[in-house]
């Protein structure tokens, strides 16, 4: 190997460490993590839109159940700023979660439990996509996420 | 440029190279056909289930198989029966070389079989609990341990030359060829566990459920070197062949070697940068394999740095001066050195594949791309890139001096990388754009995203998926172009004596390779690697999954051994 390149060697490994850095800073800095294996659930198949674990505020709970072809509960409805503890499971197939706009994606996938916190800021109605094939009508598996301030006043 | 050696070949082994890239070309035509419905689907031109007898799901599960596996695996094979003999200056060994050939076809039929007749419609990723008829999985099997007996067939070859040549090093060419099947080996012995003792039993009806991550987790122990089998053939041209069709020489014959023996190290623990977005996985086996995929992107940057090279290399003996000219004074358009031109065309295509794949590989990144429409925009600019124009071009010179024909149509065959280069660039554009707003893959968008007569209309990605088609049908027309030469090539008359004969390279720098020359030591560390990367993911996988499922088949959310029972009762 002549002295270019080792060079080019070095710069490529340097460039490739400092990509690796920024994605440990950004999981153990900011918390910008994927989802991870859970161990404390058990798969299920009755859904539950959103509820109170505690008497802090904002914060809820959802069991959301995928099936062919649907998102069960197909709404959920939240107020900005809460935490929702979002656990996911599948009845049948593989299916995918994915909250378009958001980097919220997840696997529905048999024989295991899914988890996420969700927070939405801002106000509005968030599609929610099936993103993995499902079988013959997987193009119709989709749902909604509601943000909204009036939505939760009624459980309050 | 010196004449090339040109060694006699025996009928039964050109023939078995000539089967072993007609047959998958022949299918290729389905696949491309395939490839132009999933796009006209997705536009929103045809809204509807199916085109012509044609389900979407089928025609996609029929592309990704044709183009992605059969065509790969029967190239891969004919390339090494071919390459191998010739680097080492032997012959090919012919009874379990039909062998091998003649388990993938047979395979290979009774998949296409299951495929067309509507039985498995399960997409090329086959993820259970949806469920093809046996038939599928079998076929899968035997396409792959015919394979195996193809590489089996080699060793022979390689161990007598290295005893005979002491002290000397492998060619490179066999090295690369050895080094693509060493990864396949150990890769596909994942995927024909997860086949052969999960799947095809539970196809049957022998058992009754499957563990669904632990099916996972196998299938990409093998998903992702599987790309680099599709891979390393072409490095194999890039670095035998592309430094001498471009007038020059291979600016480093170590670095070529170090580069081929860290993907044997890197290609394998690194399939959970596909299940990023998983249950069943912990954060921490996650980060491990993102770790090693970047590990695996240090081999191709060093490529692009020593092809580069090469190439300068080759351009200043012709006189190229300054900094620039050398990139001009490339043979682009050259009808005689035709090749150059499916390999420059794939390795700039290559370049885009390469860094959306360390976008891919990027952990928590990977969340905002997963499962949408950037990742096929990403894998077309690799596997429908570098890949396919590498083995498009191979094909069509095996068969040239093979069946010793002239190649037809010249200029239209240099014109077909370079058409495939733009249809496949804004093909992958809107794709990419389209996946970043969140437009998702392998779905039949014009029933619903893209139809304005559904409650689902999404007209946002109207002009992706536009831009998207458009790209799809330059694509075809390249491949149109690409048949047409390869059919009028295969049925002229004979021209020249059928001989093997390959452009290989002279190196530069032609070192001592030191530890490069042996295969052992890289091959243990790499299973080093495996077991310390796999062995914490399957602890995670066992702990995490709780239930075993049955099968579905595709358009029946009732499992198929309740259907069956509702059948058989009174």
């Amino acid at each position: 190997m002549d002295r270019i390149e080792k060079t080019v060697m070095v710069i490529a490994i340097v460039l490739l460490v400092v990509f690796f850095g920024a994605i440990v800073v950004a999981a153990t800095n900011y918390g910008v993590d994927v989802p991870t294996c859970v161990t404390d659930r058990k798969p299920f198949v009755e859904s539950a839109p959103p509820f109170k674990t505690s008497d802090q505020p904002l914060r809820y709970e959802v069991h959301t159940v995928a099936r062919m072809w649907m998102f069960d509960p197909p709404e959920i409805t939240v107020p900005p700023g809460a935490e929702i503890d979002l656990y996911l499971s599948s009845a049948d197939v593989v299916h995918g979660f994915h909250v378009e706009g958001t980097n919220i994606n997840l696997m529905a996938v048999p024989g295991a439990v899914t988890y996420a916190r969700l927070k939405f800021d801002r106000e509005g109605t968030y599609r929610v996509l099936c993103h993995e094939y499902c079988g013959t009508a997987h193009h119709l598996m989709a749902g909604t996420i509601v943000v909204s301030h009036t939505a939760m006043e009624g459980e309050q | 440029m010196n004449a090339t050696l040109k060694l006699p070949i025996e009928p039964w082994a050109r023939r078995l190279v000539l089967l072993e890239i007609a047959l998958p070309v022949v299918l290729l035509v389905l696949g491309i056909y395939a490839g132009l419905l999933q796009v006209l689907f997705r536009a929103g031109v045809i809204q509807a289930a199916e085109f012509w007898g044609w389900e979407y799901y089928q025609a996609l599960t029929l592309h990704g198989v044709v183009n992605a596996i059969v065509f790969t695996t029967f190239f891969a094979v004919a390339f090494g029966n071919a390459l191998v003999p010739y680097a080492l200056g032997t012959k090919l060994p012919l009874r379990w070389a039909w062998v091998s050939g003649i388990m993938m076809i047979v395979g290979t039929l009774m998949a296409a079989w299951a495929i067309l007749a509507g039985k498995a419609s399960v997409l090329y990723t086959f993820y259970p609990p949806l469920m093809a008829h046996p038939f599928f999985y079998l076929g899968a099997a035997l396409l792959i341990i015919g394979s195996w007996i193809a590489f089996f067939n080699w060793i022979p070859l390689y161990l007598r030359w290295r005893r005979e040549h002491p002290g000397e090093k492998t060619p490179l060419a066999v090295v690369g060829m050895f080094a693509t099947f060493i990864v396949w080996l150990i890769a596909t012995v994942a995927v024909a566990i997860e086949v052969v003792v999960l799947l095809l039993p539970w196809s049957l009806g022998w058992t009754q459920e499957v563990n669904v991550p632990l099916a996972r987790m196998l299938f990409w122990f093998f998903g992702h070197p599987l790309v680099y089998f599709w891979l390393l053939p072409a490095y194999t041209m890039y670095y035998t062949m592309l430094p001498r069709l471009g007038g020059g020489k291979l600016y480093s014959d170590k670095v070529a070697r170090l580069v081929f023996m860290l993907f044997i190290l890197f290609s394998i623990p690194v399939g959970a940068h596909h299940q990023f977005a998983e249950p069943a996985i912990s954060s921490g086996s996650k980060l491990l394999h993102s770790f090693l995929t970047f590990a695996v992107a240090l081999p191709s940057l060093l490529t692009a740095f020593t092809l580069a090279a090469s190439l300068e290399y080759g351009a200043r003996q012709r006189g190229a001066r300054g900094l620039f000219d050398w990139i001009v004074k490339q043979p682009f358009f050259s009808t005689d050195g035709w090749m150059f031109s499916y390999l420059i065309a794939g390795l700039i295509i290559f370049i885009m594949g390469g860094i959306s794949g360390i976008i891919n590989a990027s952990y928590s990144m990977n969340l905002l791309v997963h499962n949408t429409s950037w990742l096929p925009g990403h894998f077309h600019l690799t596997v429908a890139g570098p890949v396919l124009l590498a083995f498009l071009g191979m094909s069509l010179h095996l068969l040239a001096t093979h069946a010793g024909k002239e190649i037809r149509l010249k200029r239209l065959a240099v014109a077909v990388p370079y058409l495939w280069l733009i249809g496949v660039f804004t093909f992958s554009w809107g794709l990419m754009r389209g996946g970043l707003h969140g437009e998702p893959r392998r779905t039949n968008l014009g029933m619903s995203y893209l139809n304005p007569d559904s409650p689902f209309y999404h007209p946002e990605w109207k002009l992706y998926v536009t831009v998207t088609m458009i790209g799809g049908i330059i694509m075809t027309l390249a491949m149109i172009a690409y048949f047409t030469v390869f059919f009028a090539t295969a049925l002229r008359s004979r021209t020249k004596e059928p001989a093997a004969e390959f452009p290989l390279s002279e190196a530069y720098h032609d070192e001592p390779a030191g530890a490069l020359t042996n295969l052992r030591p890289w091959v243990i560390t790499a299973i080093v690697l495996i077991v310390i990367a796999y062995t914490p993911m399957v602890r995670d996988v066992l702990r995490g999954t709780f239930s075993n499922a049955p099968g579905y088949e595709p358009h029946n959310p009732a499992p198929v051994n309740q259907i069956e029972q509702l059948d058989t009762s009174p």
